[in-house]
């Protein structure tokens, strides 16, 4: 059954975006994370604008995470002020980002954009989560404990000045940090409209010490809310939402993400993260393949106004 | 407009539009109104017409050529060129098509490069190689030789999409003075008000034209849509993040495993 994307301007079959919301919600439960380096290069691949497909997929993110958000809130596994204080930062980073969105759209440089941080972003963390799981792996075959360093271990970043302590969390440690995650997270959702839970949960949890009792939740609900607001910033800055397509990878999202999270439960936290690795490292080769091979045409258009 | 009004008769006369034409043109559109739905996936229209002898002061002639143009709402596009930097493919150059038709057909009863000579189609724009498509070029606005590579990119991809075309065989004569014309509307095209434009040519010149109109609106769901879009981008933005938090909560409800 074909559907007709008002802003993404073109029909698709509702079963195939309503499959794909299936399969990468089911991705996003079973790893706990939001899954937007999956969906938007799923639409790119079927020839969804990368401009439209970023800012729709903010939407899809802001969904699945609520629902994940109110799931850890009953468990009173959230620590809020945390939340808050990475929020203050990443609500400036998000309107940074949709800022740099619309600039680099105007110099017709914006797909560029977006593939190469794709392949350096992805290529990077995929490539350390393989590297690290496989050494807690190996670790684990040799009989040591699988984690590499001692929670109260002390960086340099614990003597940075502005310290904070989070009761939930049980941490006692510099705003900047907390900010300048914050920051990073809400610019690198907008520019590519992911919500940043792969590269967020291993920040709070190398950087910042934060234990894994409260990780996931404080994270759903930094996506949350830099999404939310990335959906209202590209709507009302590039009018680039398209809330159809939205919509139905929301249902199929929440959906999937149900299923995921109960086969992830019965996988081992190590093997889980060397699948995610392998997943993120596989993505960001694709995008590296798209920027490097010829296209198939070096001409393209783009609407500037219609009078 | 004293300018205007010089310019105006000349234009006219350039045109090859002889004040006292030995035929006129009747033409009739089967819609005056395409109404595009969310179901819509294109259209054609029928164009009937026939050519008759203006108050029977000449005998018809024997053979006619019959050139359709439809031009649909202006817009403004940039063609972008990429280019190979440091091993991958970058956006280099571009040109902006500064108030170009969104829709372009050229419908004729055989091809146009048979019907009339190049000079003859150039000035009266018939034809997708001879049509005016003015780009931004520095600080000027002009029309560039028809096989410059923007050009040609540009007319080939608004081709690809079925918003350019140009058919040879789209005019059929049912009589030798009765014709019909089928006018595709895809399902991409803009809304707005059609020009169509019909030329009629014996022996390589133009003979007379005349002229028709059709509007295009988009109704339904999907237009209301991408017109909040367009028109209340904060508001717009701000249901569809309330959107998702509706459907975020509502999955946590009915998935409740505690």
């Amino acid at each position: 059954m074909q559907i007709y994307l008002p802003i993404a301007d073109l029909p698709v079959n509702i079963f195939l975006v309503l499959g794909m919301g299936l399969a990468v919600g089911f991705i996003s439960g079973m790893f706990g994370i939001g899954g937007g380096f999956l969906m938007t290069p799923l639409l790119i691949f079927i020839g969804i604008s990368p401009a439209v497909a970023v800012a729709s997929v903010s939407s899809h993110i802001a969904a699945s995470s609520f629902t994940g958000a109110i799931t850890y809130w009953r468990k009173r596994a959230l620590d809020i002020p945390l939340a808050l204080m990475l929020l203050s930062a990443g609500i400036v980073g998000t309107a940074t980002g949709v800022w740099l969105f619309t600039e680099l759209r105007a110099v017709d440089q914006l797909d560029l954009m977006i593939g190469l941080s794709y392949v350096t972003l992805l290529t990077i963390v995929g490539a350390v989560m393989i590297y690290e799981s496989l050494r807690a792996e190996i670790r684990t075959r040799k009989g040591k404990p699988a984690t590499l360093r001692r929670p109260g271990s002390h960086t340099w970043l614990h003597g940075l000045p502005f310290k904070l302590r989070f009761k939930r969390s049980k941490i006692y440690i510099s705003a900047i940090p907390v900010w300048a995650i914050g920051f990073i997270i809400g610019f690198v959702g907008a520019i590519m409209g992911i919500g940043g839970g792969f590269l967020l949960v291993p920040m709070l949890i190398y950087f910042l010490r934060v234990p894994t009792a409260t990780v996931i939740g404080t994270s759903m609900v930094l996506t949350l809310v830099t999404m939310a607001s990335a959906t209202v910033m590209h709507a009302a800055t590039n009018h680039l939402v398209d809330a159809v397509l939205a919509l139905i990878l929301m249902v199929g999202g929440v959906i999937g993400a149900q299923f995921g999270a109960r086969t992830g439960q019965n996988m081992r936290g190590e093997r889980l993260r060397l699948l995610l690795g392998l997943l993120v490292f596989a993505v960001g080769l694709r995008f590296a393949y798209e920027l490097g091979v010829k296209p198939d045409d070096l001409f393209s258009l783009r609407r500037v106004r219609s009078e | 407009m004293r300018r205007l009004s010089l310019t105006l008769p000349l234009v006219l006369l350039a045109c090859g539009l002889k004040p006292a034409a030995a035929e006129r043109l009747v033409v009739s559109l089967s819609n005056h109104r395409v109404a595009v739905t969310s179901s819509f996936i294109g259209e054609d229209l029928v164009l009937f017409g026939t050519i008759e002898p203006d108050a029977g002061k000449t005998a018809l002639r024997a053979a006619y050529d019959l050139v359709v143009t439809v031009t649909g709402p202006p817009e403004t596009l940039r063609t972008r060129r990429k280019e190979r930097v440091l091993g991958i493919w970058v956006n280099i150059d571009s040109r902006e098509f500064v108030h170009v038709p969104s829709y372009l057909a050229v419908l004729s009863n055989r091809p146009v490069a048979q019907i009339a000579n190049r000079d003859i189609l150039r000035r009266l724009q018939v034809g997708l190689d001879d049509i005016l498509l003015p780009q931004r070029i520095g600080l000027d606005i002009a029309d560039t030789v028809r096989d410059d590579s923007f050009r040609a990119a540009f007319v080939r991809l608004q081709t690809q999409y079925g918003l350019y075309r140009q058919s040879g065989t789209a005019v059929t004569f049912l009589t030798p003075t009765v014709f019909r014309a089928a006018i595709p509307v895809p399902a991409n095209v803009a809304t707005g008000n059609y020009a169509i434009d019909v030329k009629l040519f014996a022996d390589g010149a133009m003979v007379t034209r005349t002229t028709s109109a059709l509007e295009v609106i988009k109704t339904g769901f999907e237009q209301y849509v991408a017109e909040a879009a367009r028109d209340y981008g904060l508001l717009y933005g701000l249901i569809a993040a309330l959107m998702a938090l509706i459907t975020g909560w509502f999955g946590s409800v009915v998935f409740r495993r505690d």
